[in-house]
């Protein structure tokens, strides 16, 4: 096991003290197979217990570490020293308030969450005796990609809409709603539409691509929300165009 | 001080908290619910489950099966009258999961898939490809949003429980964010805020695994029950402890030695079974206990495979075919690809037992009552017990909902029962000292001691004197050790004295959690003189039915160990046997 | 209460300077001023053809100049360029389960390529190619 010594670039940032963030450089000594996570943990634990981050799980499933990292945003418990040079600079996620140091403000996107109705909305009143719902292997698979979201916000840090445009739902929100449309269980689309399908929801979206790009789990919130606009659109088409045929 | 007038609070939002809050906020629309947590609800550990939930329902399958699974794992150490209702009410709890949602994986008829795990003579466990703690947890998560009377208080870190006539009357927890301490008065008060994982050094449990909750109720005059019963998972990933699946050997897969050979065989839990095709209950599909011990007997013998991060042994899942990993273990695939740059497709992953759960925790009831009226507690926090000395894999996510809902139900009976008033002005005393105590850490100056430094003293010593294998010397080098460092921790001193999201502060209170929750332990498994499931003793052997079919009990003693009491274990039906996992 | 959130704002004009990926996507959304520029062209010469034979002439002998030549190979070059990334991820949008699983890419984005080169022949054949 060797070690290397990381220059680790932090953006510090205490609301008592600071007028604005600035950095603060950290030489840390660090073995081979480390993540950048274990770099900011020795940090605190050795070199400045001031330094404020969320982690929790250390294996990219709890979504707490998202940071940018060299301007990229990742989960820092996934970030592997081997894929960085010397030099590393991190800072919190893009596009969200900084609260101190790499903890930022997620009340807006808690808050979109919400928005989506992100539950099932049931077809059928039915009991627990009936049993479970029949799912076919099939069936879960349309909307299984779309529940793996870990809920990181990496995609609200990439997206540029989100950054100019503070009202835009986003990409996890959506492809959540998205998630539940598609399940066999739910019958909840029309009821979502009325949020997502709005100048806030899909129509905000202009596929730069950036949200699938940075998902660690292959969520690929692009493609639920470009199939939301092709849906809303058709439902659109069908309403004016049809208007004696049922919602 | 800013004071919440609530009816229940709810401390911890993974599994059971969530479960909790749903099934008060169903119970009774007009129940004002409080539902306070360190981290937002997604980030609760309970997202890193992997494997699966337990729950009797196909046609092979019977609730005695399951129960004499249970009780047989638990080494007879569990509450039988406990492990009762909580197999029969498993199954509901799992559809109750999959009609919120919850996407289980499937036959190919749409019924619900089960697969095998260990200790299980039947398959049982419900899973969710091999994420299942993780789309249980979203699953809650996004149904608990349906219901407005759920209020929630994220990033609150819980100091303390008010405590006045006797009752538990509420709690008082930091706002992480400002650093203001509130006052939450309730009628009753859930804990499920998890295990403790981190009082060792190597555990598949993440970072906010401190044992809080625990620590609430213990200095609350709570006992902690069965604490010395630590569970090591077999196959943690070395380095960074992190959890593979006991799905993986639900799969087929094996482990071997440096010669390359099951050795599981010559722990009596052979005769060796054929290559992709477990036996259910033997071998590899043996309870988590016995491989753990297993694997330190192998090590003793030096048929340990030495790597960079100590011995190991290996997991093999090569035989089980590209596709099969893909669809059953794709998370696994991904964790060994990214932290061991290893294909469990073609090569061999090195893995060894990391801790991974406490059997142990606050004392209850099977309605999730703790002996101090107004308090309540569920999930791996709470010992009830029904996993004894042993937990069977893919018990603990069905116990989160059980449980969840059990303490649920007492708790809005126990407001139902009677006038619940609160002792406004006691309570607001008692926050007021809260206050005063982060205060004085605050205050504190010429600080001897880091917060990392202890840690790590801590984790130390308790992975070399109270871990697979303990003896009377190990775990007394232990508890003195441990106690001095309850002593040592006086001499802490903050480096953060800020407001905003002072982490170095949230970490000096759970060194202080994780300080009393570890003496537990220790001096729980120093008094336990006998060997039973997970807690072994290389100078007591062997099992004690006559002096130690008991539950263990510790009750805080301020600056002193705990002092060890007993509890008798309740049987009813299966009488204390034989734990056998050979194939024969 | 001492909370004073930092917002770091993106910058209006610049942003999309911050990384490749995002100078990637202006690339392909400015494309759009050529295509743009090409239709009312087109539809220019449209109006010229019904002022008469002259007029239309005239349109076809200004096409020739060798600004204009320039300007529409860099057209069709970024109009291909547009296509194809936009055939490229349709079949984000356009999902066909067949059984469990989904259609490869190459189907819904080969679908769109084959369209394209239908319609086109079908224009060539009626402009008499």
């Amino acid at each position: 096991m060797s070690e290397r010594q990381i220059e680790l670039e932090i953006l510090r940032y205490d609301p008592e003290k600071d007028q604005a963030p600035e950095f603060q450089t950290y030489s840390v000594p660090c073995q081979e197979e480390w993540v950048v996570l274990d770099a900011i943990n020795y940090v605190k634990d050795h070199i400045d217990a001031t330094l404020s981050y969320r982690w929790s799980c250390r294996m990219a499933v709890c979504g707490s570490c998202g940071m940018m990292i060299n301007g990229e945003p990742v989960l820092s418990c996934k970030a592997f020293l081997r894929d960085y040079p010397d030099r590393i600079r991190v800072e919190p996620l893009q596009n969200f308030p900084i609260e101190r140091d790499l903890v930022v403000v997620l009340d807006d996107f808690l808050e979109k969450l919400n928005r989506v109705k992100p539950y099932i909305i049931p077809k059928e009143n039915r009991s627990l005796e009936d049993g479970e719902h029949k799912q076919t292997p099939a069936q879960l698979k349309r909307f299984k990609q779309y529940s793996m979201c870990i809920n990181c916000q990496l995609c609200y840090a990439a997206c540029p809409q989100y950054g100019l445009t503070g009202h835009f739902i986003g990409p996890a929100a959506l492809a959540l709603a998205h998630r539940y449309n598609q399940d066999s269980r739910d019958a909840g689309r029309r009821e979502r539409e009325e949020i997502v399908a709005t100048n806030e929801g899909v129509w905000e979206c202009s596929f730069v691509g950036a949200c699938s790009e940075v998902c660690p789990k292959h969520v690929d919130p692009a493609a639920a929300i470009q199939q939301m606009k092709i849906g809303s659109l058709i439902d659109w088409y069908q309403e004016h165009l049809m208007p004696w045929s049922k919602r | 001080m800013q004071k919440i007038d609530t009816d229940v609070a709810i401390i911890g939002a993974g599994g059971a908290g969530l479960r909790a809050a749903i099934a008060l906020a169903e119970a009774d629309p007009k129940l004002r619910i409080a539902l306070i947590s360190k981290v937002y609800p997604m980030r609760s550990h309970t997202c890193a489950a992997e494997g699966g939930a337990a729950g009797v329902v196909k046609a092979d399958d019977s609730f005695d099966q399951h129960f004499n699974d249970t009780v047989g794992g638990s080494d007879w150490l569990c509450d039988q009258d406990a492990v009762e209702v909580f197999i029969n009410e498993a199954p509901r709890e799992l559809i109750q999961l999959e009609h919120w949602g919850c996407p289980w994986s499937r036959e190919p008829d749409g019924s619900v898939a089960v697969r095998p795990f260990g200790g299980m003579k039947i398959k049982r466990t419900w899973f969710a490809a091999d994420k299942t703690g993780f789309h249980l947890l979203h699953t809650l998560v996004q149904t608990s949003l349906k219901y407005p009377t759920i209020e929630r208080f994220d990033q609150h870190y819980t100091t303390d429980l008010l405590v006045e006539d006797g009752r538990c009357q509420g709690c008082t927890a930091l706002d992480m964010r400002t650093g203001q301490l509130k006052q939450f008065n309730a009628r009753a008060v859930i804990i499920c805020a998890g295990g403790a994982g981190r009082i060792f050094p190597f555990t598949t449990n993440g970072a906010i695994k401190t044992g809080d909750g625990m620590a609430l109720a213990y200095r609350a005059g709570v006992p902690l029950k069965d604490m010395e019963f630590v569970q090591y998972h077999p196959t943690g990933m070395p380095g960074t402890g992190i959890l593979l699946t006991e799905g993986c050997r639900g799969e087929g897969a094996v482990l071997l030695n440096r010669h390359g050979y099951r050795y599981l065989q010559d722990y009596g839990m052979g005769p060796e079974t054929p290559l992709g095709h477990p036996v259910l209950k033997t071998m590899e599909l043996g309870p988590r206990d016995r491989l753990s011990q297993a694997f330190w007997h192998e090590q003793q013998k030096g048929n340990t495979v030495p790597t960079q991060w100590g011995d190991c042994v290996h997991l093999d899942m090569r035989h089980l075919g590209e596709a099969k990993i893909n669809e059953r273990l794709p998370f696994v695939r991904e964790l060994a690809s990214s932290y061991l740059q290893l294909d469990p497709v073609t090569e061999l992953i090195p893995i060894r037992p990391v801790v991974h759960y406490m059997m142990g925790g606050i004392h209850t009831g099977i309605d999730a009552e703790t002996p101090l009226p107004g308090l309540f507690a569920a999930g791996e926090c709470a010992c009830v017990s029904i996993n004894g000395a042993n937990r069977l894999g893919s018990n603990s996510l069905t116990e989160l909902l059980v449980f969840g809902k059990r303490a649920a139900l007492s708790a809005a009976a126990y407001i139902d029962s009677g006038e619940k008033t609160l002792n406004d002005a006691a309570l607001d005393k008692q926050a007021e000292e809260a206050q005063g105590r982060i205060r004085d850490l605050f205050l504190k100056t010429n600080g001897t001691e880091s917060i990392a430094g202890l840690r790590g003293e801590m984790t130390h010593t308790m992975e070399t004197g109270a871990g697979i294998y303990r003896t009377e010397v190990s775990l007394n080098e232990t508890c003195e050790k441990i106690a001095e460092l309850r002593h040592r921790y006086a001499g802490i001193e903050l480096q953060d004295k800020s407001n905003v999201f002072n982490t170095d502060l949230f970490s000096a209170l759970e060194l202080k959690c994780m300080l009393d929750v570890a003496e537990a332990v220790a001096v729980a498994a120093r008094e336990r003189k006998e060997s039973r499931g997970s807690h072994q003793r290389l100078d007591f052997e062997q099992r004690d039915d006559a002096n130690y079919l008991k539950h263990s009990l510790a009750y805080h003693q301020g600056d002193q160990s705990p002092r060890i009491d007993h509890l008798d274990v309740v049987i009813t039906k299966s009488p204390p046997g034989v734990r056998d996992y050979s194939g024969e | 209460m001492s909370r004073r959130p930092y917002v770091r704002e993106l910058p209006r004009t610049t942003w999309w300077l911050k990384n490749g990926r995002y100078k990637r996507y202006i690339a392909r959304e400015i494309t759009c001023i050529f295509i743009g520029v090409y239709t009312a062209v087109l539809l220019f010469g449209v109006k010229r053809l019904s002022e008469g034979e002259a007029a239309y002439q005239g349109f076809l002998d200004a096409l020739n100049h060798p600004l204009f030549i320039l300007f529409h190979l860099l057209a069709l070059g970024f109009a291909t360029y547009n296509s194809i990334t936009w055939f490229g991820v349709t079949p984000k949008a356009i999902r066909i389960q067949v059984g469990e699983d989904f259609a490869p890419d190459g189907v819904v984005a080969g679908a769109h390529y084959a369209g394209w080169i239908a319609i086109s022949l079908v224009v060539l054949f009626m402009a008499g190619i």
